[in-house]
């Protein structure tokens, strides 16, 4: 029984989560707009964008908690667009963790198989205390609890459903920061050990990069970008993706020579990008951002530029300010080619003649630059400081 | 000097509580009272007799009977239809829920004897025969505005992931609703259900008019022999009521502090 009953609901293959043309609208305001998005069954995939760019409206249409405007949901091979959120075999760990208050943690753990009428419960309710280590806490309150450990039990009580997919609604948004690690490798460990997918909502970063196999990136209720966290990273097709993860320099510049490898001028100054690592169609005379992260970028005194490999994107600017942060400082330097330019320099051999108001001369392998269409908003997924944290 | 100004708090507290308690601990003084005639307005000698012969009084158990089921029935009408207002207040939004929010409010604010005469207007213009039901019409209608309030504050603090996490852990809207949402707003229909027990119980005023010749309540039998005479066994049932609720109000704190130690524990 209790071994059959374990099984319920478990994928048979073919998992994938599809969601086929898929959108929300609230009166005039378009949430997510039509979207086609297939997660890959027993990945751990992130939905990534800051407040309000359609990524929780889209987690709670496959969780059957939102109706879709229009589209389709499947999971699998089963179209469950039309059932109610507890007829379909997905589980959802909400940001405020919405455990009940009247009930202890065991309880609260039992609770989806109780409901499926599973009368003895306690064998698995204790595997799933054991899997996020609250053996001794069964009995307690979930205010008694602390937020990680009230964060833990929302997982077990979704985790011991066996759901097809489990969906993580900004789980870790609650915890400091030091937890928060913490509780990435957690889960991570948790989702390699069962096995589900995991359809993970964050608006940080980082968080989504060292978690997920797959980011979507989403922003204005669209998909921007989709792909493993280096490739987006390495090669970001928008300058939303570029200033959203992570921090990108783009400079304005003119395409002088189309081709494999496109020369541009920016700044009175040329640069070399290779020609596939460019999102648009390039051609001479147009415009293009070109764009590469500070961590690439070597920073030389002026006085040593002669001693620089030929061959290198070079682009000369004078160090506006410095902040040492222990493994590395950060740079940022004004030139012709753009204002307020971020290096990021490892701290091995520190050059004392580095200091605001130096003439230095950045330099890079041109192979570690990207270009973008240059008629997007340059600032675009920059984060203001009132998204920050 | 200095003892005054450490103590003056308490010292108000204990002041405060002696005003609030010494017409209780007169009413039990007296019931252990042998007055000398009709009267028990003097005290004369220690005896037993009225705990006794509670029911000694005619017609006083047959009055008190009656409140306690007037009492029950009202408790139980107002909480099933002001439980069932207080969600849909909070929860859906529809025409003229701003305008029933405040005359929910009415009966609350409306002093007693106007809204007596315009029930009892209502009542013999339908001609309605003044009765125990029509007393109890009454007194759910006053009962409904303090379920109301009571159950809207619990139901507005009540997170709405709860029961979404409810439905999306398999419980359909009747298993969401009796497992999760109605314990939830539990202590808030508890409150409202004593307070309204409560009220109905010591109605007066609403009573008095809408009541027929064989309805008496335990107010109106109490306020009736006040004209003739205070036979001992009100201050006994006035005593019992005072006693009783203090026990549960004691047996309520019992139970939330064992429930803290457990938690600390």
């Amino acid at each position: 029984m209790t071994d059959k009953t374990a099984h319920t609901g478990k994928n048979t293959g073919g998992g994938d989560v599809r969601l086929t043309g898929i959108s929300k609208a609230y009166g005039s305001f378009t949430a997510v707009h039509p979207l086609d998005l297939t997660v890959p069954q027993g990945s751990f995939f992130a939905l990534l964008g800051a407040s309000g760019c359609g990524k929780t409206t889209t987690l709670r249409m496959i969780a059957g908690l939102e109706d879709p405007s229009t589209g389709t949901v499947f999971l699998g091979d089963t179209d469950v667009t039309d059932l109610p959120p507890y007829k379909r075999p997905v589980n959802t760990v909400f940001q405020s963790y919405a455990l009940f208050p009247h009930m202890d943690i065991s309880e609260n753990i039992a609770f989806g198989l109780r409901r499926r009428g599973i009368k003895s419960v306690k064998k698995q309710v204790d595997e799933m205390l054991e899997l996020v280590q609250l053996g001794d806490k069964a009995r307690h309150k979930p205010h008694q609890l602390s937020g990680g450990q009230q964060q833990r039990v929302a997982v077990a009580r979704a985790l011991i459903n066996h759901p097809q997919v489990l969906l993580l609604d900004e789980p870790l948004g609650a915890l400091d920061l030091k937890l928060r690690r913490q509780m990435q490798l957690e889960l991570k460990r948790i989702q390699t050990e069962v096995g589900i997918t995991f359809v993970h909502v964050t608006h940080d970063q980082e968080e989504a990069m060292t978690m997920a196999d797959q980011v979507a990136v989403m922003n204005g209720g669209r998909v921007e970008q989709l792909g493993a966290p280096a490739d987006l990273y390495e090669n970001p097709r928008t300058t939303f993706v570029a200033n959203f993860l992570g921090t990108s320099n783009l400079i304005e510049a003119e395409v002088l020579e189309a081709g494999s490898d496109v020369l541009v001028t920016a700044g009175g100054g040329k640069l070399r990008v290779p020609g596939d690592r460019c999102t648009p169609a390039v051609r001479a005379g147009g415009r293009l951002l070109v764009g590469v992260r500070p961590e690439k970028i070597s920073l030389t005194h002026a006085d040593d530029a002669g001693a620089i490999a030929d061959g290198r994107n070079r682009v000369t600017g004078r160090i506006a300010d410095s902040s040492f942060i222990g493994v590395s400082t950060q740079y940022v330097v004004n030139s012709p080619a753009g204002a307020e330019l971020q290096v990021y320099e490892q701290n091995i051999e520190r050059d004392a003649r580095l200091v605001p108001g130096a003439e230095v001369v950045l330099h890079w392998n041109p192979a570690h630059t990207f270009g973008l269409d240059a008629d997007q908003d340059i600032d675009a997924g920059v984060e203001s400081v009132e998204d920050a944290g | 000097m200095r003892w005054i100004r450490k103590n003056l708090v308490v010292v108000a507290g204990l002041l405060t509580l002696a005003y609030m308690i010494l017409p209780n601990l007169v009413v039990m003084a007296f019931s252990f009272n042998k007055p000398n005639g009709r009267f028990n307005y003097s005290w004369q000698q220690f005896s037993l007799d009225a705990w006794k012969d509670p029911c000694g009084v005619a017609d006083m158990c047959q009055s008190l009977s009656l409140s306690l089921r007037l009492a029950a029935w009202a408790t139980l009408g107002a909480v099933a239809l002001g439980t069932a207002i207080a969600f849909a207040l909070v929860r859906y939004r529809f025409r003229a829920r701003g305008s029933i929010n405040s005359l929910i409010f009415l009966p609350m604010a409306m002093p007693e004897v106007v809204m007596a005469a315009s029930l009892l207007t209502l009542f013999l213009n339908m001609g309605i025969e003044l009765g125990f039901w029509t007393v109890l019409i009454a007194h759910i209608t006053f009962c409904l505005s303090f379920v109301v309030t009571a159950v809207k504050a619990r139901v507005m603090s009540m997170d709405p992931r709860l029961e979404e996490a409810a439905r999306d852990l398999y419980a359909g809207p009747a298993q969401t609703f009796l497992r999760v949402t109605l314990p939830i707003a539990a202590p808030g229909i508890a409150a409202g259900g004593l307070l309204a027990f409560a009220l109905s119980f010591d109605d007066f005023i609403i009573t008095n008019f809408n009541a027929g010749p064989s309805t008496v309540t335990f107010p109106m039998f109490v306020w009736g022999s006040a004209q003739r005479g205070t036979p001992v066994q009100i201050n006994v049932i006035g005593t019992a009521m005072f006693v009783l609720a203090v026990l549960v109000v004691m047996a309520g704190q019992i139970i939330t502090n064992r429930r803290k130690k457990t938690a600390t524990a």
